[in-house]
């Protein structure tokens, strides 16, 4: 093991670090919001809005997330022209992102319907009494409370997602595994930047993990 | 036969000549996608060596087809007057590359792709820019010196390529037992090689002389066997779209008239390349000269040794 | 628009051998479900021993169970395999390494790869689930069974362990169906399982979308089945009065 290489590729792993990043927080952003509309949909009074919804959760939890990212790298743009009816470009970036938010979209309705599922029904009662809409009382009684409930538990998914944004390798984003990869076959060093990458990847799951549960102690009412 | 690749590179040169700036009303397909964003988008490999391939930290493609490309944007620039035209780059497999290109997300892939019928039916090809034989890499004075060699042994290769179709056939059809592995690129495949994981590595010969130059000791390593293949690489662009297909011929037709590619050739395969200044002394072929005197977007003749 | 619909294209020659595009399928599943099963098996049982050392009141024994839990969970999978596949054999010794990487096929060295991987991977998370199982018991069983004089391993053996395992049964299925879908990542050291060949059939017969909603189909039934299945299992074997202890 030489890790003398190490040094002079640290700009290049940083940019990696920085694509990784991008790409969990947009998945947890995007991921957020569109989780929140689905769980709202399953939660309705409408059936058809909640069997909808139930299906997109069921077969986004059903199938692989390394088929998903692949299957949109290669597939999205073609769909995009059909659509429009001219060439769009979607970089591998676009086509991951999007790949991640809609599949952890999936994961994180579960989570929010649970958060939901936790307030006392008395209160729906409650808002209900005084009049207010389905819309009204979601956003001004429900949610506010299911999110502090369950931010521990959104949290833990993105640490998951931080972990699973590495699959990108496979259509060849330069994310921080694929910069680490690179970096080490370049020089004929590949089994020493993989040890690096490991123990990069391990330090920041921990610390956050380990952050999430302090968190959640002080959350606890 | 040798005589329609003649006529049809006179022609194209003759089209280069009289060539002009075309006036933005007339544009179609990529050329107007291009005048109208402003950008292009170049497909680009990370470990072809020496045709394109990320040497250092900055993540920027470098090597002789990139080159090539470089210059196709130059001539782009001046074709539809947009002297600040964007560069974009987009990373491309040997699997992802020919989906990528037809999708869209790239306008131009010149890395080190062979021209061949099947996939001249999912894009077209630009006139050759380069001509190789699919030979072996193997340890310097191990028993294995050609493709009979090989019966029964772990042979690497690369995912998607001309490479893996030919020794897979070859496999199935001799009975050889071979165990053929698929990697996902030329560096992991030459992984597997060095780190013993399989006794050859079956390639295109002008990207194993570029894997060797990256290896902890060049010299442990030599290309061999016979060429189970001739095959010339070309620039993929999209299908049906002859307007932009011919401004990439013109600027590589231009290159090669001016003599600019022997300079090019040069810096990559008879002078020391980055990252580890290594020399692959590889001189160019008599094919390449004679496809660069006539130049040509046919595939190579079949010519099975 | 340059792309051919052809649904007909998984019974056409590949033009390796004879076979066909849906060969390739049948074999890829056959080794996703292979990986899965082997991957499960090792995830088990490690899982299980990892989680009855995470409660035992012994220190030593429980340090090492977390230990193990915080490096399995908090490392990639991909970058897991990378380890076992590319880093794990050049560290074997001479004669066992020889012989690894030369005698041995490299599909099943690729195998051997992603089921240890998979495995250890996922045994971080059984553990997690067993805990939480046995933690879930009234703490009342176990000091019952003590009264009676049994001894710790009979208490984790004949009480415990029967019913922790009854309670967790969602939370290991879900676990279960984790290991099938990881399996993919095999895709990515060259064992042609299902993703691989589905990648294959896109790039050698250019028919991306069949190619992938068979694959699709493919996972999101054996998927649906396996859940509904185990559902039926849980019901039947619901431990009355102990509600189950779900989630994560």
């Amino acid at each position: 093991m030489d890790f003398s290489g190490i040094v002079p590729a640290i700009p290049g792993l940083w940019n990696g670090m920085l694509m990784t990043l991008k790409l969990m927080a947009m998945g947890v952003v995007g991921g957020i919001v569109l989780g929140t509309i689905l769980a709202l949909m399953r939660l309705s009074p409408s059936k058809w809005m909640s069997r909808i919804a139930g299906a997109y959760v069921n077969y986004f939890r059903s199938i692989p997330l390394l088929l998903v990212i692949t299957w949109f790298y290669l597939a999205v743009p073609f769909v995009l022209r059909w659509i429009t009816g001219e060439d769009t470009p979607v970089g591998a970036f676009t086509s991951c992102v999007v790949a991640f938010m809609m599949f952890e979209a999936a994961y994180f309705c579960e989570i929010v319907r649970a958060g939901v599922q936790s307030i006392s029904r008395g209160q729906m009662g409650a808002a209900q009494a005084l009049g207010m809409t389905y819309g009204q009382m979601m956003r001004l009684i429900i949610l506010p409370q299911a999110f502090r409930k369950m931010t521990p538990l959104l949290l833990q998914q993105s640490i998951i997602l931080f972990q699973d944004t590495s699959l990108v390798y496979t259509v060849g984003l330069v994310d921080f595994l694929n910069s680490a990869r690179a970096s080490g076959d370049i020089i004929g060093r590949s089994n020493e930047f993989l040890v690096i990458a490991g123990l990069v990847y391990f330090t920041i799951s921990f610390a956050a993990s380990r952050l999430v549960k302090l968190m959640q102690k002080r959350l606890a009412v | 036969m040798r005589i329609v690749p003649h006529i049809l590179g006179v022609a194209i040169a003759a089209a280069a000549l009289i060539s002009t700036p075309v006036s933005a009303a007339e544009l179609t397909g990529t050329l107007k996608k291009i005048n109208d964003s402003g950008t292009i988008t170049l497909g680009h490999r990370d470990s072809s060596i020496p045709f394109s391939y990320i040497a250092d930290a900055s993540g920027k493609p470098v090597g002789y087809s990139h080159d090539i490309q470089l210059a196709i944007v130059e001539a782009i620039k001046k074709d539809l007057n947009k002297p600040d035209l964007k560069v974009n780059y987009n990373l491309v497999t040997s699997q992802t590359r020919i989906p990528l290109v037809q999708n869209g997300t790239v306008d131009v892939e010149c890395g080190s792709t062979t021209n061949n019928a099947e996939r001249a039916q999912q894009v077209d090809f630009s006139v050759g820019i380069f001509e190789i034989g699919t030979r072996l890499l193997t340890k310097t004075g191990s028993s294995y010196n050609d493709f009979d060699d090989l019966k029964g042994k772990n042979v690497v290769t690369t995912a998607g390529t001309t490479s893996e179709r030919i020794i897979k056939a070859m496999n199935a059809d001799k009975q050889m037992g071979m165990n053929v592995i698929s990697a996902k690129d030329h560096g992991e495949s030459f992984q597997m090689l060095e780190s013993g994981r399989a006794v050859a590595f079956m390639m295109d010969d002008a990207l194993l002389a570029g894997e060797m130059a990256k290896a902890k000791k060049p010299t442990d390593w030599h290309v061999t066997g016979t060429p189970q293949s001739y095959e010339i690489y070309g620039c993929m662009v999209r299908k049906d779209d002859p307007a932009f297909k011919k401004a990439v011929d013109d600027a590589i037709v231009g290159l090669y008239k001016s003599g600019e590619i022997n300079k090019i050739y040069a810096k990559w395969f008879t002078q020391p390349i980055p990252p580890k200044g290594l020399n692959l002394e590889f001189p160019m072929s008599p094919e390449l000269k004679k496809l660069i005197e006539n130049p040509n977007d046919k595939p190579a003749p079949e010519k099975k040794a | 628009m340059n792309y051919n619909w052809d649904w007909g294209v998984f019974f056409k020659s590949t033009g390796v051998g004879t076979e066909t595009y849906l060969d390739w399928y049948v074999s890829g599943l056959g080794w996703t479900i292979g990986i899965s099963i082997v991957a499960w098996i090792i995830a088990l049982i490690l899982g299980s021993v990892l989680g009855v050392m995470r409660t035992v009141p012994n220190r030593i024994v429980s340090t090492i169970a977390t230990v193990y839990v915080e490096i399995f969970r908090n490392v990639p999978l991909l970058v897991q395999l990378f380890i076992w596949y590319f880093l794990v054999p050049d560290l074997l010794p001479e004669n066992l390494q020889e012989w690894y990487k030369q005698d041995l096929n490299p599909t099943t060295s690729a195998f051997l790869s992603v089921v240890v991987c998979l495995g250890l991977f996922t045994a971080a998370r059984v553990c997690e689930q067993v805990r939480t199982g046995i933690q879930a018991l009234p703490r009342g069983q176990e000091s019952a069974a003590r009264a009676m004089g049994f001894k710790l391993p009979q208490i984790y053996w004949n009480v415990l362990l029967p019913q922790a395992y009854r309670i967790i049964i969602p939370p290991l299925t879900s676990e279960f169906l984790n290991v099938f879908k990881n399996s993919s990542v095999a895709s990515l050291i060259g064992l042609m399982e299902l993703l691989a060949q589905t990648k294959q059939t896109a790039e050698f017969s250019a028919n991306l979308f069949e190619a992938f909603t068979l694959a699709t189909l493919i996972y999101f039934t054996l998927n649906m089945s396996l859940m509904l299945l185990m559902r039926l299992i849980e019901k039947k074997v619901a431990v009355p009065g102990l509600i189950s202890v779900g989630g994560k």
